[in-house]
């Protein structure tokens, strides 16, 4: 493995993190969205604002992790990536201080009705952006993204596979947040709340799974190079998400206790690294490889160091903030 | 500038202005929550220190009121954060394809220190009620050690564009080795990090204080008040004549370093000895016009003598000269007599504590203080724009200037005045939201809050 390819799993690392933790973070939002009226949706809402306050900063740092990874160990890809996809990726930056701030306002706001707006501000943002941002992953597998950058500003993503794999992250997102949702409400003692998210992830996991499936076909006919490799050498790794994804859903139908978070992660985490093998050796398919866009050596070197540390600091610091939070020691309610 | 550009003059012209307005609104917008993310936490230690060894419910009731607020306000600088890493992209793309494997690095350091720091955050702003007293205090510790390391790995970064160092380049341009600590350490790092830390900490210092000092002037002279100023005014007053000895540093170094810079920012017109020091002013090319001229005092600052030779414009190339000089020599004045203001409030204060060991008696004293938080924030901006745009036209001193720098995207200027609307929107909701927190806890009195929002009143004994 070269250093360039190292670099590159280690960005990848980044980006599955925080497609688990922050994507579960929007998918919270999309469960808030579409609760229902202010009465209606309390509790639910009530629940999802206590499992996001404590963790969602530390969530959303992943995706500084995986910027600055990006710009460090490759900057021609951030530069052709950001020159071509600067629609949605503007549109992405926008959702995410639109969510972020509304959320930490929404707490804090005074009156029903600033409430509702800050909350409907996170609540929409949290869908349009993790949508945004699976345009920009789509349009990048479709081989839109050219190496030298200012791709067309809009062909490049407003394509079906793009669209497709937007719609995609907000479902398993919401897929992610509605199985997280369960233990959290089985923790707190509250089975109408468990059951309300079972039937939730369920759906969700049954449609994240559906566009899935599509996403092949359009795979398949916009993105050649990414498909043959994803059923060939990616095989394995997509069985396996199809295996955890069906086992997940037979634990829900079946109102199983567990392991419901484990088998979630593992359906995620599995497309997210069969991609990265059906992308291989490209970082932009096809048209610039993980070696042609890698810095200098001594720049990677530093990469390596700051993950170590990441990983002997960082890791165990989240791993403190989520025992903390999952044993309830930290109070959300201001 | 690449002969490939398809770009008509004109509009890469409307970009790159586009662009430079967009990056100096959304990072002066950030940059004051920033400094609450660096010099806050420190703040609220104090304050929960004493409340725990000298069981000063004051100083709790403090402490616990800024960890609520700063969850506000992390909040908000967490995302206005975030859309610089995103405008770096969006707005300079050639800048990042050409020298992120340089100056990168010190971003990836940042990483791990706004990790570590949201992670404690989060523990210390949640960990209020279940974690026992000392636990909890040290819970918050970690913030304060990384608000100081994010702080520096990001002024690295802005230092090495103003001093850059430690990159090797091919005969394309091409970054092809790099010498991480060179980077990190570069000629400018010694004195822009302290001065952007202490920055921090004044800003954070006086603008806490200034917001006691208004309720004091309205006739709230509890002991919370009293403490709540005297805590941040003491910490912004400790920074002051550092930062005064830091700037004064720093300056000197500018005019060694980027002769340009200070030429622009002290009005220099032409290289020589005895160059007068202009306060204020308009700067046009046949000198300075409406100011105060103390003759020979700029030759004497940056050499210790009045025979000091002093780099001027006409030394510099046309079209290297910083743009706006009137503008930045009015920047550079307005941080330099703000922060000697402060100094002055400073030595008032300590004169009344060491004489009768209390606040001056005057309503004076605390009016200057009601405004110190609104200065410091002016004189932090104006460090940015003396920093910014006196070095100008280059973003990579001498290597890369910053129209090369610049995206060819559409939409530039539609995107700076979505940014203004939404920015807007977010800075005026903040702050109606931490007034609306401030008032809930002056209902409530200084009793933690127990009860729920409608739960009928208790009063405060307990």
């Amino acid at each position: 493995m070269s250093k360039a390819d190292a670099a590159a799993a280690i960005l990848w690392v980044g980006a599955t993190f925080y497609a688990l933790f922050g994507g579960a973070d929007f998918g919270g939002g999309f469960w808030d969205l579409v609760a229902g009226g202010a009465e209606r949706g309390e509790r639910p809402r009530a629940l999802i604002q206590r499992s996001l306050t404590p963790v969602w900063e530390a969530n959303h740092v992943w995706l500084i992790f995986v910027l600055v990874v990006l710009w460090t160990a490759f900057p021609p890809a951030f530069s052709a990536i950001f020159t071509t996809l600067y629609v949605p990726i503007a549109l992405a930056a926008l959702g995410i201080v639109l969510r972020g701030s509304g959320f930490a306002f929404r707490k804090s706001i005074e009156g029903l009705s600033g409430r509702r707006a800050a909350g409907a501000t996170f609540a929409i943002s949290s869908v349009l952006t993790p949508f945004f941002m699976g345009t920009v992953v789509g349009a990048i597998a479709a081989g839109n993204v050219p190496a030298g950058g200012n791709g067309d500003a809009f062909s490049s993503w407003i394509q079906p596979l793009p669209l497709l794999i937007g719609a995609m992250f907000v479902a398993t997102g919401a897929y992610l947040a509605g199985v997280f949702l369960v233990g959290d409400a089985r923790r707190v003692g509250e089975p109408d709340l468990e059951r309300y998210f079972e039937r939730r992830a369920l759906g969700a996991g049954v449609v994240a799974g559906a566009l899935a499936i599509a996403g092949l076909f359009a795979l398949h006919s916009e993105a050649r190079y990414v498909y043959e490799r994803l059923v060939d050498q990616g095989l394995p790794l997509v069985i396996l998400s199809l295996l955890c994804g069906a086992a997940l859903l037979v634990v829900l139908r079946r109102g199983g206790r567990r392991p419901l978070r484990p088998l979630a992660a593992g359906a995620v985490v599995a497309v997210i690294w069969g991609w990265a093998v059906a992308q291989f050796p490209y970082l932009l398919p096809t048209s610039l490889r993980i070696d042609q866009a890698a810095a200098p050596d001594a720049t990677m070197t530093i990469v390596f160091i700051v993950f170590a540390v990441a990983a002997v600091l960082v890791l165990p610091s989240l791993g403190l903030l989520y025992t903390l939070s999952q044993r309830d020691l930290l109070e959300s309610e201001h | 500038m690449s002969l490939l550009d398809p770009l008509p003059l004109a509009a890469s012209a409307s970009n790159l202005l586009a662009a430079r307005e967009q990056m100096a609104f959304t990072l002066g917008f950030h940059i004051v929550l920033s400094c609450l993310g660096v010099a806050l936490p420190a703040t609220i230690l104090v304050a929960n220190y004493l409340g725990l060894k000298r069981g000063d419910e004051d100083a709790m009731e403090l402490a616990r009121r800024w960890s609520k607020a700063m969850a506000v306000t992390f909040a908000v600088g967490a995302v206005t954060g975030t859309v610089l890493s995103f405008e770096f992209g969006l707005l300079w793309p050639n800048f990042m394809d050409r020298f992120g494997a340089a100056f990168g690095v010190a971003f990836a350091i940042e990483g791990i220190f706004f990790f570590l720091e949201a992670i404690f955050l989060a523990i210390y702003i949640y960990g209020w009620k279940r974690l026992s007293g000392w636990a909890h205090f040290w819970s918050g510790v970690p913030m304060f050690v990384t608000g100081i390391g994010g702080a520096f790995a990001v002024v690295a970064a802005n230092s090495w564009m103003n001093q850059p160092q430690g990159f090797t380049l091919d005969a394309a341009g091409k970054v092809v080795d790099v010498e991480p600590l060179k980077v990190l350490i570069n000629p400018a790092t010694g004195y822009e990090v302290p001065h952007m830390i202490l920055a921090a900490y004044m800003v954070v210092g006086f603008l806490v204080a200034s917001i006691y000092a208004v309720g004091m002037l309205k006739g709230r002279r509890d002991r919370l008040h009293r403490l709540g100023l005297l805590i941040p005014l003491t910490i912004g007053l400790i920074a002051t004549p550092i930062q005064l000895f830091v700037g004064d540093t720093a300056a000197r170094a500018v005019a060694d370093h980027q002769p340009a810079k200070f030429a622009g920012m002290e009005c220099i017109q032409e290289t020589g000895g005895h160059q007068t020091e202009y306060v204020g002013g308009i700067c046009t090319s046949d000198g300075v016009k409406a100011a105060i001229p103390i003759p020979d005092l700029d030759s004497f600052l940056v050499g210790f003598s009045a025979d000091t030779k002093v780099t001027g414009l006409d030394d510099i190339p046309t079209d290297e000269r910083p743009p706006a000089n009137t503008m930045l020599h009015l920047a550079f004045d307005a941080m330099v007599g703000i922060g000697s203001a402060l100094l002055l409030l400073g030595l008032w204060l300590a004169w009344s504590w060491w004489k009768k060991r209390d606040i001056p008696k005057t309503p004076w004293f605390l009016r200057a203080v009601a405004v110190s938080g609104a200065g410091a924030i002016l004189a932090l901006w104006c460090g940015w724009i003396v920093t910014e745009v006196g070095r100008q036209p280059w973003i990579v001193q001498g290597y890369m200037r910053t129209e090369e720098a610049v995206t060819e995207a559409g939409g530039l200027w539609f995107s700076f005045g979505l940014v203004l609307l939404v920015y807007a929107g977010i800075g005026t909701t903040a702050i109606l939201v931490l007034r609306g927190m401030s008032r809930r806890w002056r209902e409530q009195g200084a009793e933690p809050e127990t009860e729920g929002p409608y739960a009928p009143q208790t009063g405060v004994a307990s």
